[in-house]
Parts: C-alpha cells; sequence; structure tokens
C-alpha cells in the first residue's frame, strides 16, 4: 500500500501533468483509506459537492447529497475512526476507476485550473457491492507551492436515484 | 403456509400491551395483509397539491404499494388515480411528475382518459359495440380513489370504503400541519429543493417507531453528533458556531433533556416529540422572518407560532413531519425488508430563503443516503431485521414507561422518553389492519 508522498510542483504554475497526477493521487488515498492525508488536499474554504439534480446548479437552495465544506469533512473523517462507529463495523472499501483526467481550463492569473474526470467507483461492507458511476469536476489552485482543491464536484450518473448507504468518498 | 389471512385473532395477537411479535416486521404475509388492509383502510399521504399546481399536472406516487397518482382536474381540484390503464394494466404515467394536457393517453393502445379517469376515447371504439363493455370495469376509466381529502394542500387518500372519515381519523393531530403551514407569512407552503430518496433493508415500521424514539440519539447517534460535539470543541474561541453544528449537535443532548422534552399522544397512532421544546429549539434567528411574521399576524399569534418547537409529528400510517423546519418523510413501504424512505422540503411562501437553506441543509445531514447519522441509524435498523429472525425470542420489548390505563386515554402529554406512541402506533395498527378482516 505504499505511495509516495506528495511531490512539490516544478515550477509556480502546473503542468497538465501534474494537475493529472494530483487528481488520480486524491482517488488513491481514498482507495487507500489514508483520510488524514486526503483532507490535507482540500483548500480550508473548499467544498465537496455531490449534486442531486441532474445538471444542478445552485447548492443552497437546491438539495445536494453532499455539499461539505472542510469543517464537515474532517467530522466525517474523524467518525471514519470512531470506536462506536456502529455502520462502520465492518469497515466498507472502496475503490476508483478513474478515465485520465482532462484538463478542461487553466487560469493562471485566477489560479484556478479545471479537470473532469469519469470515474466507476466500487464500494463495498461485508456480502453488499454497489458500483457507481460519475463524472468528477476537479477545481484546483495552488497554495503555497501545492496543488489544493478548491471545489470537488461529483456528478452521479443517477443522481436521482434510490440509494442505500454510499459511505466512503467518490 | 398462510397463518393470519382472514384470521383476526391472529393479528390481534401479534400485538400485546408491552411487546409485539417479530411477525409484524419480518412476515411477508403480515406485509401482504398491511397492503390489503391497513393501507387502503388509513388515511395515507400522497402528496402536496403545490406539486400540481396547474391543470394536467399530474405526480405518481404509491399508496401501499399501489401505484396511483395526483392530478389537478380541469375544474382545479386534485384527484387520486390509480395508475393503471383499465385495458391492460400499463402505467399511464410517462415520467414522475409532468403535464399530461387535457387528458391521458395509455401509449400501448391510445385509449384516453379525462383527468378525473372517465374514459374519453378508445381508437376503433366500433369493436366494442354488442360486447356488453358498458358492464366491463374497463369502461370506468381510470379508477379514481373515492376518498381524497387536500387539507392545506396536503393531499391524502383513503382507498376504502367505510371506516373513519378524515376529522375522525386525524382528530386533534392536525395541529402539527397547521403549525408548519402557519408558519408561512401567508400561510402557505411549497414543495421546494428536491426529494432524497434512500432505500432501507428493513421493515417500514422500523423507521416510523424510530421517529419517536428519544433515547436512541446519543447512543446511535454518537459515532456522528458526538463527533461533530468533539471536532466543535477544537474551534478557535469565538468562532462563530456554523449551521451545521446548530443542527447535528443537538442530537448529543442527554437523556434529561429527551425525558423533559415531552411527547403528546393523539388517537389512532398519531403523536408527536418535543411538547416543550426539542432539537429544533436553539437555531439562530434568521433576519426579517419574525417582522415579517409579525406583520402578517401580530407579534402575540407570531409568538405563538413560533414558539412551538414540535420534534417529530408521526402520522399513522408512514409519515412524519417536522413544523419548525417544514420537512416531511415518506416511509414507502416496498417488502416486509424493504422501505424506501423519501424525505421532502416545502419552502414556506414569503419568507426569507434562508429558512429553506437551513431546511435543505438538515435534510442532506440526517436524511441522506450519504449522511453520517442516517449510516447510524440504518445501520441499527439492518441488525435489527437480522436479529429478529432468532427464534431465541420472539417478541419485541415496547415497555418502557408502561402504564396499564393507556390505551383508554388520548390527547395527553406524557415523559419524552416513554415507548407509549410505539405501543400506541401498534394498537392503531391492530385496529385497521382487521376492522375489515
Amino acid at each position: 500500500m505504499s505511495m509516495l508522498a506528495e511531490a512539490p510542483l516544478k515550477s509556480a504554475v502546473p503542468t497538465d501533468q501534474e494537475l493529472i497526477d494530483f487528481v488520480v493521487r486524491e482517488a488513491r488515498l481514498i482507495d487507500q483509506q489514508r483520510f488524514d492525508e486526503w483532507l490535507e488536499l482540500y483548500a480550508d474554504d473548499a467544498f465537496y459537492w455531490m449534486p442531486l439534480e441532474w445538471n444542478q446548479t445552485d447548492p443552497r437552495l437546491t438539495c445536494s447529497l453532499m455539499y461539505e465544506d472542510k469543517l464537515l469533512l474532517s467530522i466525517r473523517v474523524e467518525r471514519l475512526k470512531g470506536a462506536r462507529t456502529f455502520s462502520q463495523k465492518p469497515k466498507s472499501r472502496c475503490h476508483h476507476v478513474l478515465q485520465t483526467p482532462q484538463v478542461d481550463s487553466r487560469d493562471t492569473a485566477a489560479n484556478r485550473y479545471v479537470t473532469w474526470t469519469p470515474i466507476h467507483y466500487v464500494e463495498t461492507r461485508l456480502d453488499e457491492q454497489a458500483l457507481y458511476a460519475a463524472w468528477v469536476t476537479h477545481h484546483l489552485g495552488v497554495e503555497d507551492g501545492k496543488l489544493r482543491i478548491k471545489l470537488k464536484r461529483v456528478d452521479l450518473i443517477n443522481c436521482d436515484a434510490a440509494f442505500g448507504n454510499i459511505q466512503l468518498f467518490m | 403456509m398462510t397463518r393470519y389471512a382472514g384470521n383476526v385473532a391472529a393479528i390481534r395477537a401479534l400485538v400485546r400491551d408491552q411487546e409485539v411479535h417479530r411477525d409484524v416486521y419480518v412476515s411477508e404475509e403480515v406485509f401482504q395483509l398491511e397492503m390489503a388492509h391497513m393501507f387502503p383502510n388509513s388515511w395515507v399521504y400522497v402528496g402536496h397539491d403545490s406539486q400540481v399546481p396547474n391543470a394536467g399536472d399530474y405526480f405518481s406516487t404509491t399508496i401501499g404499494t399501489q401505484p396511483v397518482l395526483l392530478v389537478r382536474h380541469t375544474d382545479g381540484t386534485v384527484k387520486v388515480l390509480h395508475n393503471r390503464c383499465p385495458h391492460k394494466g400499463t402505467r399511464i404515467t410517462s415520467e414522475t411528475c409532468g403535464n399530461t394536457g387535457k387528458f391521458f393517453r395509455c401509449p400501448y393502445h391510445a385509449w384516453s382518459f379525462r383527468t378525473d379517469g372517465s374514459l374519453l376515447a378508445i381508437p376503433l371504439k366500433k369493436g366494442y359495440e354488442n360486447t356488453g363493455f358498458e358492464q366491463s370495469h374497463a369502461a370506468s376509466g381510470m379508477a379514481p380513489v373515492r376518498h381524497v381529502r387536500n387539507y392545506r394542500g396536503f393531499v391524502f387518500a383513503k382507498i376504502n370504503d367505510g371506516g373513519l372519515d378524515f376529522e375522525e381519523f386525524f382528530g386533534e393531530s392536525l395541529s402539527s400541519f397547521d403549525n408548519m403551514i402557519d408558519r408561512s407569512p401567508v400561510g402557505q407552503l411549497k414543495v421546494a429543493g428536491g426529494v432524497l430518496r434512500y432505500m432501507h433493508s428493513c421493515n417500514w415500521k422500523m423507521l416510523v417507531e424510530n421517529q419517536t424514539d428519544t433515547c436512541h440519539p446519543m447512543v446511535a447517534h454518537e459515532s456522528s453528533a458526538g463527533t461533530v460535539v468533539e471536532v466543535w470543541k477544537k474551534a478557535p474561541p469565538g468562532t462563530k458556531k456554523p449551521m451545521a453544528v446548530e443542527i447535528i449537535a443537538p442530537f448529543m443532548s442527554p437523556y434529561e433533556f429527551f425525558e423533559n422534552m415531552g411527547i403528546r399522544i393523539w388517537d389512532n397512532g398519531h403523536g408527536h416529540t418535543g411538547v416543550h421544546h426539542s432539537i429544533h429549539s436553539d437555531y439562530s434567528a434568521v433576519p426579517g422572518y419574525f417582522e415579517k411574521m409579525t406583520a402578517a399576524y401580530g407579534e402575540d399569534r407570531a409568538k405563538a407560532i413560533l414558539g412551538e418547537n414540535r420534534h417529530n409529528t408521526v402520522y399513522f400510517p408512514n409519515i412524519m413531519i417536522k413544523g419548525p423546519i417544514q420537512l416531511l418523510r415518506h416511509f414507502k413501504p416496498i417488502a416486509a425488508n424493504k422501505t424506501l424512505v423519501e424525505s421532502w422540503t416545502f419552502q414556506l411562501v414569503d419568507a426569507p430563503d434562508m429558512l429553506l437553506e437551513r431546511t435543505l441543509m438538515y435534510n442532506r445531514l440526517i436524511n441522506a443516503p450519504t449522511s453520517i447519522v442516517g449510516h447510524d441509524d440504518l445501520e441499527m435498523y439492518e441488525r435489527a431485521q437480522e436479529g429478529l429472525h432468532s427464534n431465541g425470542n420472539e417478541w419485541v420489548n415496547l415497555q418502557r414507561l408502561y402504564s396499564p390505563d393507556e390505551a383508554e386515554q388520548t390527547n395527553v402529554a406524557i415523559n419524552g422518553t416513554s415507548e407509549w406512541p410505539m405501543r400506541h402506533q401498534f394498537r392503531a395498527w391492530a385496529k385497521f389492519m382487521t376492522m375489515r378482516m
């Protein structure tokens, strides 16, 4: 399960390959359940957004499956470690398959880089295994020489379907 | 093997004063009898009339497991129709909601129906001449559910004739709907924000009884709400408490909080927690809202409306509402061990958007399939659904704060940790299961 630590950017402006590597590494940290390191990839003002509606534009007055700031994400990470977190006894596991991320836009002046990544995500616990398909949009920026997530948007292909528990992160 | 069909004594024997037999949760036969008797004998929530504002608007849903649709008829009233073509049974609606225009048209053979369900036309009608078609079931069109009541926008239907009329069935309990609706300065709600749909591998009644279960939050939700409290403690002093913390942290309130909040019992299985206060009592004020309420109602009345902090109001058989945050949960039975939970939210017409924003945040933090609080609960339901297959003990205990004279009492306020509401729900369950059996 070993993996190299986060590599610093080679220059102030990330290359496309560095953006791609970052997105791939984020998924790998989730699959390896290295959630503390995963959380460090998020900027302090980041949001993790999983819309409920197809083509949803508003996270505030339209409900979402998740629209969480870093405080709520950190609560999730702490909860997963809890001695009395019974829905994680036994623990879930997950598995990402990513298409190569595409760099949709690069705005160096605004320090905003957007990638688009189709994924298949498998979450399993005990005898149950569920497969989800989604498009993930990362809005990234450079902070202190490292890429950080400003917004991660996960659009499930069946966002309006009835789901059972989704306990980890896509 | 059938043990319960037509056997009133066997059904009644499932519900004792202080315990219920596990078959109410695990038996497929009992489940089928609920669908055949208990749901059709009850006034069941269908939908809200703001989902069908214009003539021809429809919304498809279920009563028990029966497909029905809610439609705005050309005369402006709402109708509830069985959602099947009288010809071959084909579902009529194409989308969950939409507009059908002046009539429904079956996509299979183009039979068409007015929005009250009556038959409008059949292609090649002459093929039915001299066949006695007028006497057929099909000739009367899409069967309407005959007993429909639109209570201030909330539409309920009862499939069977007889039984209790709407006012008898709900009695005093409608005060919770009134309070939720009165929280709009113009006394009007609108479905808003989208519906969360969460599939549960457990019996629907486990969810219903959980709504009045005040001894589980500080235990089952220690993992989620307890973590919120712990993480929040580490915030720098003076940090403004975020809305999310205001919402989740009160789940960790101590037993005394829940004992003192109180529970009220009404007739026919209805009741609510939070007589005196609730987990919704201490939310931050929303700027401009109280002023609007005062302008609309006068200060005394506005204070009285907003002073109610009812926690969960359960309407037997299968919905719960939260008046203070305009939320309705619909526990839709699918099988003895499968339930679809729909969590609906409402906008207070003419009130600040921040109220809806908070309601939606509550809904996704507590009721979504991605909710850590939801995960806590579903884990317990699923373990119970599994554990109940043990033959070591066939009974579920509902004894907490039992009082031998309680069955005769109604409209009473009691200790907030009593399991009386669950006993009360099951007394109603036995009554509506057997009333026409």
